[in-house]
């Protein structure tokens, strides 16, 4: 028992480990596991989810946005925009968040090719992290049912 | 005890902010009401947007919310659509009652001449998002100095109405109102500067001294 217990921790902390050195998640990432506690075991997964959400809505709005070359929205796009940058950037989500950071410029200068370059970029970002994510809960829920504890990594 | 905690008003117009900024308070041990937007902040103060006691259509104010309500902080997102949190901290510096509410703003944007204005306007601090846990241990001294100003307020105001003996009807035993106890939680607050606990010394003895005289056995 215990020796499963010590592989999945292992599995766990290698798998954490290498999402920060692939450069998926930064340290605003730690911040958030280290928010969580006891009482409110399920803090990460619930702000993670409602970031995977935003991202969702925000790139279909902004898409709508740029569908007509004559008539795009770049207020509204800028708009979406900051607001990804924000909350990527508040759950360490790096990779989404350095798009973010090209697209805005795209946006200032009024490039709706750069922005919808941007736009499918941001789209595989963040579901590629929600993939990622998912095998790291599941990994979670696989040492809590085996009567483990989620180890505390610290990411130098 | 609920007074010993401080309640933080959070506003912000993100879901998602708002789920942080409450996990960060709480995790600071903060008891913390959220609202999405300047207007539901006032709402919630029980100030209205426009205090016009002559206009017969404006809803009176319950007193009662007033009182009620006690917040030690308010911390609120800079741009938010309607009132900003730049317009929010107007409303409150400027209001009789809450001006001495200690205000903190964030964004997410680092525009100096935002900082400064809002800073010139009497925010406290400006936070750049992502808060961190960190950032909210500079919010301890601020919220101390507005409880400790409300609690010898109120104990200045109870003491003051010991001083009006109360004589019932049936006895003629003057009778001492109830001192406050709530003071006793403060003392465990370890960031306490010596010379506000001094001052708070100063205003427990006074009261103090008061029933002692009963106690008090003199050999001559």
């Amino acid at each position: 028992m215990n020796t499963v217990v010590a592989q999945l921790q292992r599995q766990f902390q290698d798998y954490i480990v290498s999402l920060y050195q692939q450069g998926f998640l930064d340290n605003q990432f730690t911040e958030l596991r280290n928010l969580q506690d006891e009482g409110t075991p399920d803090f990460v997964s619930e702000v993670v989810s409602l970031f995977f959400d935003d991202c969702a809505k925000l790139i279909n709005n902004m898409s709508r946005s740029l569908e007509q070359p004559e008539n795009v929205d770049f207020k509204q796009v800028d708009s979406g925009v900051h607001q990804l940058k924000g909350s990527s950037s508040s759950v360490g989500a790096r990779r989404v968040k350095n798009v973010c950071i090209s697209f805005k410029e795209c946006c200032d200068v009024h490039n709706r090719e750069g922005c919808l370059r941007c736009l499918q970029q941001v789209d595989y970002e963040y579901k590629m992290l929600k993939t990622k994510l998912e095998d790291l809960f599941k990994l979670e829920q696989r040492i809590l049912q085996a009567g483990g504890t989620i180890p505390q990594v610290d990411i130098k | 005890t609920e007074s010993s905690q401080f309640h933080v008003l959070a506003v912000d117009d993100s879901l998602f902010d708002r789920k942080m900024i409450e996990r960060l308070l709480q995790k600071s041990s903060c008891q913390v009401t959220t609202v999405d937007s300047g207007s539901k902040a006032l709402e919630f103060l029980g100030l209205r947007e426009s205090d016009d006691i002559n206009d017969p259509n404006a809803p009176s104010t319950s007193p009662q919310t007033h009182q009620e309500v006690e917040i030690n902080l308010i911390i609120t997102d800079y741009c938010m659509p309607g009132m900003t949190g730049y317009d929010l901290l107007k409303k409150v510096k400027e209001s009789a009652a809450f001006k001495s509410i200690p205000v903190v703003i964030m964004s997410s944007e680092n525009v100096p001449a935002r900082i400064s204005r809002c800073l010139e306007e009497g925010a406290e601090e400006f936070f750049l998002k992502p808060v961190k846990l960190a950032d909210l241990t500079k919010l301890k001294p601020h919220m101390m100095k507005t409880k400790l100003k409300k609690e010898s307020e109120k104990l200045a105001k109870e003491e003051n109405a010991l001083l009006i003996p109360v004589i019932e009807e049936d006895s003629s035993v003057i009778e001492i109102l109830p001192l406050s106890q709530e003071l006793e939680s403060e003392q465990h607050e370890p960031m306490l500067s010596s010379n506000k606990r001094k001052a708070m010394e100063e205003v427990i003895s006074t009261d103090r001294s008061r029933p002692k005289y009963n106690d008090i056995t003199t050999s001559v």
